[in-house]
């Protein structure tokens, strides 16, 4: 760590990891819910759960993606951060408003959350993944624009580099296309169609751009790799990302209403969406291949090279899987759109957040170049729990969406949805067990930040 | 990956790239705007769709359902259970009504919203409504 402002990520770091476990206890409480549909009912139905887990897994990666900002664009720029006393008020507040957020949802009745916050006045609540009530949803408009500002005042003052560049054209895009969480019209089409400029073009746009930049950052500092070589592969695949992902969107666009043209369009444009994805693994094995150092945090470069393969093998493989249209219209809205969404946010974003941790963690901490290898042997465990894990996981709904798809919506006498559920239990069953592994993967994966020592630099 | 492609090629592939299909992609947004009237109905869309639509999202049924294919994956798809139901709103709302606040011991439930009739009236009217739109014969068959 060469400059002193760089270390309010570790608030970010640690906060996100927080969350990072309670998503999971409450993927846990869901996954049970499933073959025991009464487990804690009433006091937190299904959909309660649902919104902790993913709204929780949505705000640590956004942690994670402002820590790695804070980490990186300093050092890239050459500068101190503009104003590291913004950066720590706003964690604050975004980590409360998080919080009072995640507690209204398990203490106070849906319902009773959207009068009391007034949700009559501007509805925007009530969507998937757009749950928070409008007055969090603008407090996460202000704390992006504090923190635009701020590392954007880093950037103008400093070293212009590609990494940085690309970070903020990134983070300005997602605090964008948020803004459409707040259109919500009473026509339910047009409400779909916008919902999507959120959601889509997030996974499948801007935060790809993020998930490029702090990619290319760790491989420069791990592999000591040309930055030309580097910055020439960012452009690429980011180019390769929007000129796939903006008009993929159609994938979305084939059952809401939208004319029948999408269906063509979405699925040859979605298509080519795996294309990034895949140049993002040859790149992430090449640049370790060419590496002109061996660099002494081995975990770090581990979670990098796994990045680049389930990224594009949960978004790009899993998604390409179904993304036809004459396919989705079986698959469309079942465990198989399930399997894909947790095989690729683990594969691209987590295990994204999880490198730069894995770089910056033991460096804020005045560790010399790395964990001690004792630490990082622990914390190589835990990829391959969580990962191995998260891979069962995809396999186990992808059993029980084929089933699914077959008994509900392919044969000659498709049964009632509830039927069906019953049947495929055991695949249900199966992906809770995996969830404890999972589960067990995470405890390591803190129990290694204890572990004391330090590995020179090389 | 060397000659003549350089880095300052890479750069105006990806602005140029970027910039050209986002303008593609509002020019086809604005001619589905153009035919979206045709198949959503919106000349049906009335005060208790409106009201019904509401009251879907402050009870937060797409934690549990999905509407269109999009939601969540516990619980029956809705934008076609007008059709399941015989056509029958009254269906609906006494299916709604009807929710034990227990649940069902054992079985995937559902809360008891406690809604008032009007409220009640407007989330069928909304599903009714929905279940109109021209949305390419999805899903494949009245199960959902
Ligand atoms: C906590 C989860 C949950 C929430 C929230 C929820 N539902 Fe349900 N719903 C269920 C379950 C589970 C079933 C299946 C019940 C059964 O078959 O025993 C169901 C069934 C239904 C059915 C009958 C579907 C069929 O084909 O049999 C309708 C209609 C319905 N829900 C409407 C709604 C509406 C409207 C809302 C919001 C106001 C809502 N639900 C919110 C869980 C939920
Ligand atoms: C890292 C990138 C990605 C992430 C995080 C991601 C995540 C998700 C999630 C969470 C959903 C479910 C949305 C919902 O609840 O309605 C989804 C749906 C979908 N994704 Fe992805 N995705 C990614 C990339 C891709 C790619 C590259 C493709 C295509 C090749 C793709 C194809 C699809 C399709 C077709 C659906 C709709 C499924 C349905 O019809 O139910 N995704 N994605
Ligand atoms: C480890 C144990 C986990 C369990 C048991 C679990 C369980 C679940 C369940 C039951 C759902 C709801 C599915 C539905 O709508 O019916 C869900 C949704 C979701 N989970 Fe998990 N989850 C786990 C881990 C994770 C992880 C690690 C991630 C992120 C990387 C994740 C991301 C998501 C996402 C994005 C959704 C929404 C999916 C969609 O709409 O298609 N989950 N999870
Ligand atoms: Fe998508």
């Amino acid at each position: 760590m060469q400059y002193q402002s760089q270390s309010v990520a570790k608030l970010y770091f640690v906060a996100a990891i927080a969350l990072f476990v309670a998503q999971i206890l409450f993927g846990l409480i869901m996954g049970l819910q499933y073959v025991m549909g009464d487990f804690l009912f009433p006091e937190i139905p299904f959909n309660v759960a649902r919104m902790v887990h993913t709204n929780a897994l949505i705000v640590w990666l956004l942690m994670g993606f402002m820590g790695a900002a804070y980490y990186m664009i300093p050092e890239e720029a050459e500068t101190e951060l503009h104003s590291p006393g913004l950066a720590v008020a706003l964690f604050w507040i975004f980590l409360a408003a998080a919080g009072a957020t995640v507690l209204a949802y398990l203490t106070i009745n849906y319902a009773d959350l959207a009068k009391l916050t007034g949700n009559d006045m501007l509805p925007t609540m009530g969507r998937e993944f757009l749950e928070q009530p409008t007055i969090t949803k603008i407090g996460i408009v202000v704390v992006a624009l504090g923190f635009l500002f701020n590392i954007g005042m880093t950037v103008l003052k400093g070293r212009k580099t590609t990494i940085n560049l690309v970070m903020l054209i990134g983070l300005v895009g997602l605090a964008v296309f948020f803004l459409f969480s707040f259109y919500n019209p009473s026509n339910l089409v047009l409400d779909k169609y916008f919902w999507w400029w959120t959601v889509h073009l997030w996974v499948e746009g801007v935060w790809e751009l993020i998930l490029g930049s702090i990619l290319a950052y760790v491989l420069i500092k791990t592999t000591g790799v040309d930055r030309e070589v580097i910055e020439k592969w960012l452009y690429i695949i980011i180019a390769m990302t929007l000129i796939t992902g903006i008009l993929g969107t159609g994938h979305h666009y084939y059952w809401i209403g939208a004319p029948e043209y999408w269906q063509v369009l979405g699925s040859v444009f979605s298509a080519m969406e795996p294309i990034p994805f895949f140049m993002m693994t040859l790149f992430a094995f090449n640049m370790v291949n060419q590496r002109r150092r061996e660099h002494p945090n081995k975990a770090a470069v581990l979670w990098a090279l796994g990045t680049g393969v389930m990224a594009f093998l949960g978004a790009g493989v899993w998604g390409f899987l179904h993304t036809l249209a004459p396919v989705n219209y079986y698959t469309h809205g079942s465990q198989i759109t399930a399997a894909h969404g947790h095989m690729a946010f683990y594969g691209a974003y987590v295990m994204v957040v999880l490198t730069i941790i894995s770089y910056a963690m033991p460096l804020m901490r005045g560790r010399a170049g790395a964990n001690s290898n004792k630490a990082q042997v622990v914390e190589m465990w835990s990829f391959w729990l969580m990962t191995v894990s998260i891979v069962f996981i995809t396999l186990f709904l992808t059993g029980a969406g084929i089933l699914q798809v077959w008994l509900q919506r392919y044969s000659e006498s498709p049964l009632p949805f509830m039927v069906v559920q019953e049947k495929i239990a055991l695949f249900y069953w199966l992906r809770e067990i995996t969830g404890l592994v999972f589960l067990a993967g995470l405890v390591l994966y803190i129990m290694s930040f204890f572990i004391k020592g330090d590995e020179k630099a090389a | 990956m060397s000659g003549a492609f350089t880095k300052s090629t890479a750069r105006n592939i990806f602005y140029g790239g970027s910039v050209f299909f986002f303008l593609l992609f509002v020019v086809l947004t604005f001619d589905t705007m153009k035919t979206l009237p045709e198949r959503d109905h919106r000349e049906n869309i009335n005060e208790q769709v409106i009201l019904g639509k509401k009251v879907w999202e402050d009870h937060n049924c797409i934690g549990c359902h999905t509407l269109m294919g999009e939601g969540a994956y516990f619980a029956p798809e809705l934008a076609n259970v007008y059709d399941r139901f015989g056509q029958s709103k009254e269906a609906i709302v006494a299916f709604i009504k009807s929710r034990p606040a227990e649940g069902v011991p054992g079985r995937r439930s559902m809360p008891q919203f406690n809604m008032s009739d009007e409220e009640l009236e407007a989330v069928a009217e909304f599903l009714k409504w929905t279940s109109e739109i021209n949305d390419a014969n999805w899903p494949p068959n009245i199960q959902g």
